[in-house]
């Protein structure tokens, strides 16, 4: 059972790593894709290990990256309204 | 406009000297809250600010230095208060970074330098009027200030209020020039009842947060503000910023705001000549002087006028912005302006530029540590008309 | 997995940032940002009115966390804003002010401040970053760049000895002084959490990495680099004398909460002091009676 999952906001991340690195579960990688400033957004290489627990958007100085928890009901996530 | 709150003012007629009226002006204008450092001769203003305001609630801290009274002021305006700091020469030196700080972000508040004898340390308790350029030019970059000159203790009152009036109605820090043997001199001070006392209130905005912006001029170029603690999620940099106050650093943006924190000083210029006149109608020479040079002038004024001399009386109450139009149109008419001042020549250096070789203009420097003797004033009217 | 009901995905910090002035100025691999999320999942855990919350910091790149935060907040002049948020909080005492701003900015030209505001006990949060160096003007030495560090004004190697901050503010009397790297996310937050908590002058010393200067400089290769470096020096020694938690260079990184004593703040001593003679804030005249939100009669607090 999938417990988490990761929102990444590519435009703002600045490719720094400290999300991939200090994933206690090892979910994340740097993507060989690029954004808009030339940086390699990260992306869940492995999801089924993600347990929502958010230590990649505390780490993440530029905001980029946000872990949430998936409801057990198996709802779908979708982007809040700004 | 409002008038003062009676718990903050001591009605009634006084012996007292200029610090202490100053301190009862500032009071009777709505200050509450002062941070401040000791230096001579400005001392006894927060010292006598200290022992009134517990008792009327608000509050004096001495901070640890210059550089802390002049930001911790503004800090208390920022959370709603009116305030003011004291100094004298050196810690006037030292706040220049904050009189710019608050001329940048707009914060509603006054400095009061009673001058001494300078440069450096000087003559602690001998007066000067050596501050007068630093009060308009002080800090770096284009800025505008308004600087009032008392020349008795009843003005230290008076003008106090009045200072602290313009600073709320224009957003800028008002300098407050006394000199020392103004600040020291008691004489008789007359404080009316409150409501006879105009106060400018805070010029709080009625928008809700949201439809506010900071930093928006209104028709008089003077923004609406707000407080800390109010919602309205304020940003407040002394970074070239927008109507939001958000940093917008290019020279597009520099252009609009410093323009516009001049110009809302400049348009009011006619409304900002504040000066005592006597006989200037058909005087062949005016004494143009302030604060305590004023009262020497006065006198050789008498002593040259027994001798049949035609000479006016010009007393700057208020000297920067400087009264260009009033100078230029007398310069225009007369023999020769004499500009005595405790300096070696500062305002006189304003009234040379705005003359501009119309009329003689007759320095009387000065380095300060006592006042002009009045036969100094009236060799010098004579020099004028030789 | 069946689908019913869709659920917004919405990052809580961005309740508190200016999210319209996002991507932040800050390079890549520095950490200041991180400490902003510590500092927001804690403000917002504790429940204080974030209306009532003022930032204020100083000059440099951790002075320019006052831009992103959302809070009422004040970018003033360097050095100086732990005397701006003493007026601030003496005038209004229901604010909640915190000053976050650079190791340079509160400890060299600040300084003189900081010592004051702790032996006052003002009641003010102090979140300092220290990133050992002045980034923002370009990577020059600070009174806390390690013993013999390349920088921009040393560049054969600085030779002044670093300042302790946790030993100087405790000495100048702080109630409360932590230290955390930015590595330490969860502590950091947890320690911010308990310092907004407390009454008087706190102080929460955060190690940063400054990939672009100082670390560029002093052969740690990127953020990640003095992040791992932190984690593997790092010692946590809670209730450490303040003595013994200085910074040596290539040696333990001494983190944990140091000092956490009662001290009366300093409107508690005035209150005291004056007794009868401090009477509450009448009311002004009533200029604009419609005009924004009315500040109460405070220092009932």
């Amino acid at each position: 059972m999938i417990r988490g999952s990761v929102a990444v906001t590519t435009e703002r991340c600045k490719g720094c790593g400290f999300c991939v690195e200090f994933c206690p579960t090892k979910v994340l990688a740097l993507s060989s894709a690029f954004n808009a400033k030339g940086y390699h957004a990260p992306y869940m290489e492995d999801p089924d290990k993600c347990s929502g627990c958010n230590l990649c958007g505390m780490y993440c100085p530029d905001f980029a990256i946000y872990g949430y928890r998936l409801p057990k009901d198996g709802a779908q996530p979708k982007e809040a309204a700004k | 406009m409002t008038h003062a709150n009676p718990e903050s003012v001591l009605t009634g007629v006084h012996f007292m000297n200029g610090d202490a009226a100053c301190c009862e002006g500032l009071l009777a204008a709505g200050a509450r809250f002062a941070a401040g450092y000791p230096i001579t001769p400005s001392t006894e203003v927060v010292e006598r600010f200290a022992a009134r305001t517990p008792k009327t609630g608000g509050l004096f801290i001495q901070m640890e230095d210059e550089l802390a009274a002049s930001i911790a002021l503004q800090g208390m305006v920022w959370a709603g208060e009116k305030s003011f700091t004291v100094t004298s020469g050196p810690g006037f030196s030292l706040m220049m970074e904050h009189i710019g700080f608050a001329a940048m972000t707009e914060t509603p508040c006054m400095f009061v330098d009673v001058q001494r004898g300078g440069p450096s340390t000087g003559l602690p308790t001998l007066p000067a009027q050596g501050d007068m350029m630093q009060a308009r030019f002080g800090s770096h970059g284009d800025y505008l200030t308004i600087a009032l000159v008392p020349d008795s203790p009843q003005e230290c009152f008076d003008l106090a209020v009045t200072g602290m009036n313009l600073a709320e109605r224009f957003r800028i820090p008002v300098m407050f020039m006394m000199d020392e043997c103004v600040g020291h001199m008691t004489e008789k001070v007359v404080i009316p009842p409150a409501d006879q006392i105009p106060v400018y209130p805070r010029r709080h905005t009625k928008k809700k947060p949201g439809e506010y912006l900071p930093f928006e001029a209104s028709e008089d170029l003077v923004p609406e503000m707000a407080h800390a603690g109010e919602g309205y999620s304020l940003f407040v940099t002394g970074l070239t910023h927008d109507d939001r106050g958000y940093p917008l650093m290019n020279p597009a943006q520099q252009e609009k705001l410093v323009n516009r924190l001049f110009n809302k000083i400049l348009r009011a210029a006619d409304e900002l000549v504040m000066v005592e006149e006597d006989g200037l109608e058909d005087a062949d020479v005016v004494v143009l002087s302030y604060g305590i040079t004023s009262r020497v002038a006065r006198r050789g004024i008498q002593m040259a006028r027994e001798k049949g001399l035609k000479v006016g009386f010009l007393r700057l109450k208020c000297v920067w912005p400087f009264p260009e139009k009033l100078v230029r149109e007398i310069a225009g008419r007369v023999k020769a302006i004499v500009a005595p001042e405790l300096n070696l020549g500062q305002v006189v250096l304003e009234v040379e530029r705005v003359a501009a070789g119309t009329t003689r203009v007759i320095r009387m420097p000065h380095a300060g540590g006592t006042v002009h003797k009045p036969v100094d004033i009236v060799a010098a009217i004579e020099r004028g008309l030789a | 997995m069946s689908t019913t009901v869709d659920f917004p995905i919405h990052n809580p910090v961005e309740d508190v940032l200016r999210m319209d002035r996002i991507p932040t100025i800050w390079c890549p691999g520095c950490g200041i940002g991180t400490s902003v999320n510590s500092f927001a999942y804690a403000l917002m855990s504790t429940g204080i009115d974030i209306k009532k919350v003022a930032i204020v910091s100083g000059i440099g790149c951790s002075g320019r966390v006052s831009g992103y935060t959302k809070m009422d907040s004040f970018h003033t002049t360097h050095g100086r804003a732990i005397p701006f948020a003493t007026g601030l909080k003496l005038a209004n005492p229901e604010l909640t002010v915190v000053v976050y701003s650079g190791d340079g900015d509160l400890t060299s030209i600040g300084g003189n401040h900081l010592i004051h505001a702790a032996r006052r006990n003002m009641d003010l949060m102090v979140v300092c970053i220290n990133n050992m160096i002045y980034a923002m003007t370009g990577g020059q030495a600070a009174a806390t760049t390690p013993g013999a560090s390349i920088s921009s004004t040393t560049p054969y190697g600085s030779f002044e000895p670093e300042l302790n901050m946790a030993h100087l503010v405790d000495a100048a009397g702080a109630c409360f002084v932590a230290r955390w790297t930015v590595f330490h996310v969860k502590m950091l937050e947890k320690t911010m959490k308990e310092a907004l908590n407390k009454k008087g002058f706190r102080f929460v010393e955060v190690l940063s990495p400054c990939p672009t200067l100082y670390g560029r400089r002093n052969n740690l290769a990127d953020g990640l680099a003095a992040m791992k470096d932190y984690k593997e020096r790092s010692k946590i020694r809670n209730g450490a004398p303040t003595h013994e938690t200085a910074l040596v260079q290539g040696g333990e990184i001494i983190v944990g909460k140091f000092v956490d004593r009662e001290r009366p703040d300093y409107l508690t001593l005035m209150r005291q002091q004056l007794g009868a003679n401090y009477h509450p804030l009448p009311p002004q005249p009533d200029e604009n009676p419609e005009a924004g939100v009315a500040k109460e009669d405070c220092c009932s607090c």
